[in-house]
């Protein structure tokens, strides 16, 4: 008979008392929650790129130079507020890339981390708590949403749509709106139980009419009364008027301009607030 | 409730302890004490209350009334400060998909705020701890059932944590995948860490737990180490005999007198003694013939039976 006998190396262990200090994850939780956000991303860098790249090169080959050509031609080259139809359009463009940008790192994320994956449960296992998830969640999603309208501003910028100088304020703009939907929408995410497709309703019945009727191709005024009251809701109208007024100069009311920048920011607000209240309910239970 | 300042070696303090949701009781005010090196098991059938209690322990779950101290603290005021300090391995897996093996230890390190490099060193010993040295760069989804179970645990222990937490640790696995991590769980208690554990299984919480509390209906039933739960509720030996499930009941009237105690379940009868050989001849002797019997010794599946008069596992 043989005996054999295995022996192993003991684990190191000092023990989470003299190792942990809870007060580093307590002050900079949301951090390490926007690390791992990023990390994930970084899996999709690519894609990322080529879509923030070649989306907007699409867009403004077909829309911006197709029909702008058709408008510019019928109306003139300064027919809308007079600039060039492509001109009018960047500002609406930018909006669109920012809420976009900043949708996808919101909402798909907050599906796996509450159904698909529970990773969100994960983090709130450790000393992480569900404000700083939230926090963690948003800051990485500003940072896609940030290099998502930097991208587009890069291809509006070759297609001569915009002018250098006006890509901080256009940028600033941008992430506003993606900031303000984003909120709102990541504590809606954190409600749904099961995703059955509701993200693609989403998308179909609140993006897309927000981006026909916000003014994105043609001034809200052009549409009759009872269509108008989407743009004056959507982040996106907001963000592109403001956007029209700051880059090619397009006059606007001083307190229109009021408007546009606090109802982007109570959007925040009261997307944050929700979102607090939905994580930390969820994830203690 | 004031913090106070409790013994060094109690890491676990629960009085009265009692979780409503809605018109449902899930604990209904429960006594414990865990201390320091203690391998303590929440034994119970699924809905006992094991994994509610669990969460208000991990301090992710506030308490509806009672107290509870963790490592001293009041969880619904130090909640971040004690999960600091805790490491805990949920019921389901969840580990972060689009990582890799190594990043899922790396980013879970992080959450406690430990710094990259400290980390790197770390990682390597947990892997090897998990045997899964050669799965490093695997993404999680690519892992077998027990391997991503091994990471979980691996995770739990990444900021060497006062009290381990593992939720059902081998629901779902072959029983190969169980003993590797019986062992790894064993190598964790003798390294003095303090473990908590639930379990349905009755041969999971004999091989690692020091002490019991065997769990019903959101109640404590009964509480001891493996041994004496089965000395106070048990018999030593169990004879089990089979006569075909539509002859059970008629014939168990006529065992009667027969060892300590009977328990007649839709497919076999139970015969709790002190020696089983005995009361098989016994039950020969009344000219009756079971289709099967066999003589065990007793386990905690006995135990719950007598105490809640149902199986563990459904």
């Amino acid at each position: 008979m043989s005996i054999d006998v295995r022996t192993e190396p003991k684990m190191t262990w000092t023990g989470a008392r003299k190792l942990v200090d809870p007060r580093i994850p307590m002050s900079r939780g949301s951090l390490y929650v926007a690390e791992n956000r990023i990390r994930n991303m970084m899996k999709w860098w690519s894609s990322i790129i080529a879509f923030g790249l070649g989306n907007p090169t699409l867009y403004l080959l077909s829309i911006g130079i197709g029909i702008g050509s058709l408008v510019d031609s019928s109306l003139g080259p300064n027919a809308i507020d007079g600039v060039s139809y492509l001109t009018f359009l960047a500002p609406a463009l930018l909006a669109t890339a920012g809420i976009q940008g900043a949708m996808d790192e919101v909402t798909w994320p907050t599906m796996e981390g509450f159904v698909w994956d529970r990773t969100f449960f994960s983090m709130n296992a450790t000393a992480i708590t569900g404000k700083q998830i939230v926090n963690g969640i948003m800051l990485a999603a500003m940072a896609r949403c940030v290099l998502q309208v930097f991208m587009y501003e890069l291809c509006l910028l070759v297609f001569g749509a915009i002018s250098w100088q006006s890509i901080p304020i256009l940028l600033l703009v941008g992430a506003f709106a993606g900031l303000g939907f984003a909120s709102l929408m990541l504590a809606y995410s954190a409600s749904i139980k099961d995703d059955d497709g509701v993200f693609a309703l989403v998308g179909r019945f609140v993006i897309t009419p927000m981006f026909m009727f916000s003014g994105t191709f043609y001034p809200i005024s052009s549409l009759p009364l009872y269509l108008q009251w989407i743009g004056w809701i959507s982040p996106q109208w907001h963000a592109t008027n403001l956007g029209r007024a700051m880059s090619y100069g397009m006059p606007i009311e001083p307190w229109l301009l009021i408007i546009h920048w606090g109802s982007m920011a109570l959007m925040t607000v009261v997307g944050f607030a929700w979102a607090y209240r939905v994580f930390e309910r969820r994830l203690a239970k | 409730m004031a913090e106070k300042k409790t013994q060094p070696e109690e890491m676990i303090v629960a009085r009265n302890l009692t979780k409503v949701y809605g018109d449902f009781k899930a604990v209904d005010g429960i006594n414990f004490t865990v201390t320091r090196g203690e391998s303590f098991g929440l034994l119970g059938p699924n809905g006992a209350g094991k994994s509610t209690t669990m969460k208000m322990i991990a301090s992710t779950s506030q308490r509806t009334s009672g107290e509870l101290l963790i490592l001293g603290k009041d969880p619904n005021k130090s909640g971040p400060e004690i999960r600091a300090h805790l490491g805990v391995v949920p019921q389901q897996d969840n580990l972060d998909r689009e990582l890799k093996v190594w990043e899922n230890l790396m980013v879970y390190g992080r959450y406690f705020g430990l710094n990259r490099k400290w980390l790197k060193g770390k990682i390597e010993e947990l892997l090897e701890f998990a045997q899964l040295v050669d799965k490093r760069d695997n993404k999680t989804e690519e892992l077998s059932g027990g391997m991503k179970r091994r990471l979980t645990i691996a995770r739990g222990l990444v900021n060497e944590p006062e009290i381990l937490m593992l939720d059902e640790p081998t629901t779902g696995l072959d029983p190969q995948a169980r003993h590797i991590l019986w062992d790894r769980l064993f190598r964790l208690k003798e390294q003095g860490v303090t473990l908590v554990i639930t379990t349905h299984y009755m041969d999971e919480a004999e091989q690692l737990c020091d002490r019991l509390m065997v769990m019903d209906k959101g109640k404590i039933m009964a509480e001891g180490s493996p041994a004496e739960l089965i000395k106070k509720y048990s018999s030593k030996e169990v004879l089990e005999v089979r006569f075909g499930s539509d002859n059970n009941a008629t014939v168990a009237k006529q065992l009667e007198g027969i060892g300590e105690r009977l328990e007649i379940l839709p497919d076999r009868i139970l015969v709790y003694t002190e020696d089983g050989e005995k009361a098989l001849e016994q039950i020969v002797k009344k000219d009756l013939h079971p289709v099967t019997s066999l003589v065990r010794r007793s386990s905690l599946e006995d135990v719950f039976l007598r105490l809640t008069g149902r199986t563990l596992v459904d």
